[in-house]
């Protein structure tokens, strides 16, 4: 079999009658940020818990460090580090007492364990909050344990499930800004999102899901350049002229989407299209020019937004 | 500082086979500090002791058994109230604390992503019920002992008879957690464990009641842990006994078996 770390073929999970994942193929290489970018419902969490080895796969083939999800579970969990979506700190414990009971759980001693929580406290900035419980903790505080914790058996693979979600912007912030540095250091990163920003910042190559699919696979640039424009024009308009003007406005970019609020133009020459709105007589309450995201490419692939 | 540690931590192939014993050591950093709620486990039954064992016994007077010998009230009921406390120590850890921890802090959920399984959580969690309990029974034993409430040297079995009720309920309590949906569900733990409390023999013998109320008795697996304890406490040892502890021991192994598949499906979805 080929270097990755994970490799998945036809991997599928059904709850029932309903499939959450369906059928999705990706691998996952040393070294790399890989993420999964997708609306709530796409199926990330499920396929997270496929590969932590804690939800059995339904169909199709999948292994992590090479082996098998279904046999050599506790193999392959002694080699991740697992950030879940919704934090699961033990509240009976300290901050330090959860890094010191997970480092047990792997097995390890308590010389090995008390440095790591020194340098994982100062990774996390709580070294402060050390004999702190958790429970005062704000959530960004929460979240960085939690990584913190996901680090205890330094992992071959760290797989963080929305690790910013909920977080105000400050605290997303500094918690990307450890994430970086994990990247750096060379650590193999899993990270699903719906924050287009967050995967075009932290993932080297991400794949898009969409109700259980996976609907393109690239590097954030690469499925820019193949799926949207290098620039978008963003019109608004009253309600009373924005159908006539969308009727007008055939030819002027590569394309357009018509949204509830907004027309966006997808075009490579934002100063082109705007010219030719002004020739056509069309004027826009509100106009704004800006490079295409990740949320271009997903609106191009299925029609919606990640956000509803 | 590197947060990347130069060599594996845990190699794989050298690693525990049994965990269970992780879970008693979470449990114990997290019960440090809460050793009021421990001592609480300790008194209750001895006071029961003290009040019904020792006051209503005043008025009571001696008990006289079928074979004919005589002893106190306080005696009798002992061994009674140290099998209850260990029902309801368990029972107490399996469903509340069990249940919270479920619901609330997805702490398992946590646990099985690291090499820990649910069987090892399962065992771990009813352990560490038995291991609390084995604390309780040694101290009650003790405390019979100095009042001098204990027949012979039998007595000392009643630690590990003790530990074997406290299994057996642990394992169906934690069993009948994977059901429960809210913390109404909990009212009919209480409504059955009271009864239980008050109906297994544990107060007055069973004779006083009419041959079919004493079959039903006799389905509690608390009058067989009640009768089992008594044996020893009173050093009337008879094959009976070995009735009583294979009902237990019968009864904690369906429990475990359910409690461990269940929590399976419910954690690893
Ligand atoms: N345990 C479960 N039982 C039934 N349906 C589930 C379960 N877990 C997830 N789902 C469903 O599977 C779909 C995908 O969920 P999830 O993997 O959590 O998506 P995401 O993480 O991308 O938001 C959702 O429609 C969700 O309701
Ligand atoms: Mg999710």
């Amino acid at each position: 079999m080929s270097e990755s770390l994970v490799q998945a073929r036809g991997l599928t999970k059904k709850f029932g009658d309903f499939t959450a994942v369906d059928a999705v193929d990706f691998d996952i290489q040393p070294g790399e940020a890989f993420g999964f970018l997708g609306p709530n419902g796409a199926g990330k969490t499920s396929t997270m818990k496929m590969i932590t080895t804690v939800s059995p796969i339904t169909e199709g083939k999948m292994t992590v460090f090479g082996l098998d999800p279904a046999s050599q579970g506790r193999e392959i969990r002694s080699r991740l580090g697992v950030v879940p979506q919704e934090d699961n700190l033990d509240l009976e414990l300290t901050v330090a007492e959860n890094l010191y009971i997970y480092g047990r759980y792997h097995d390890m001693k308590k010389p090995e364990i008390m440095p790591r929580i020194d340098e994982l406290l100062e990774f996390a900035q709580l070294t402060e909050r050390r004999e702190s419980r958790v429970e005062p903790l704000s959530g960004g505080m929460k979240r960085r344990l939690t990584i913190a914790r996901a680090l205890i058996n330094d992992p071959d693979l760290i797989i963080l499930d929305e690790p910013t979600t909920g977080l105000d912007p400050q605290a997303r912030h500094l918690l990307w800004d450890r994430l970086y540095r994990l990247k750096r250091e060379g650590a193999t990163l899993v990270i699903t999102t719906h924050y287009m920003d967050e995967a075009e910042q932290l993932c080297d190559r991400l794949v898009v899901m969409d109700q259980g699919k996976i609907v393109a696979e690239g590097s954030p640039r690469d499925l820019i350049t193949r799926y949207a424009t290098k620039e978008v024009v963003e019109l608004r308009f009253g309600e009373e002229v924005k159908d006539q003007a969308v009727l007008q406005m055939a030819g002027l970019a590569e394309r357009s989407e018509v949204l509830a609020d907004r027309v966006l133009l997808y075009t490579e020459d934002s100063e082109q299209t705007q010219d030719g709105l002004n020739q056509k007589g069309i004027h826009p309450e509100q106009v704004l020019v800006r490079r295409s995201t990740l949320e271009d490419v997903f609106l191009r692939l299925t029609g919606r937004g990640l956000i509803d | 500082m590197s947060v990347q540690a130069p060599s594996r931590i845990t190699p794989i192939g050298t690693m525990t086979p049994f965990r269970a014993q992780r879970i008693w050591e979470k449990n114990y950093i997290a019960y440090r500090r809460l050793w009021k709620v421990v001592f609480s486990g300790f008194f209750e039954p001895v006071f029961y002791l003290l009040a019904v064992g020792v006051g209503t016994g005043s008025l009571v007077g001696n008990i006289e058994l079928g074979d004919g010998s005589v002893l106190s009230y306080a005696s009798w009921i002992a061994p009674a109230l140290m099998a209850a406390s260990a029902m309801n120590g368990s029972v107490i850890e399996t469903t509340f604390n069990i249940f919270f921890k479920l619901q609330f802090g997805k702490v398992y959920e946590g646990i099985l992503t690291t090499p820990m399984k649910p069987m090892d959580i399962a065992i771990g969690e009813i352990g560490w019920a038995l291991l609390r309990g084995v604390l309780y029974s040694t101290a009650f034993i003790g405390v019979m002992f100095a009042f001098g409430m204990t027949e012979s040297p039998w007595a000392l079995m009643a630690i590990p008879a003790a530990t074997l009720i406290g299994f057996a309920f642990g394992a169906v309590g934690l069993a009948a957690t994977t059901w429960m949906k809210s913390w109404q569900d909990f009212d009919l733990v209480t409504l059955a464990t009271i009864p239980l409390f008050l109906f297994s023999g544990t107060f007055f013998p069973i004779d006083v009641y009419p041959p079919i109320l004493q079959t039903a008795v006799k389905i509690s697996p608390l009058y067989h842990g009640a009768e089992l304890l008594r044996g020893f406490t009173l050093g009337a040892i008879d094959w009976t006994m070995l009735g009583h502890a294979a009902f237990l021991v019968v009864m904690g192994l369906v429990g475990s078996a359910i409690a461990a598949r269940r929590l399976d499906g419910m954690l690893r979805k």
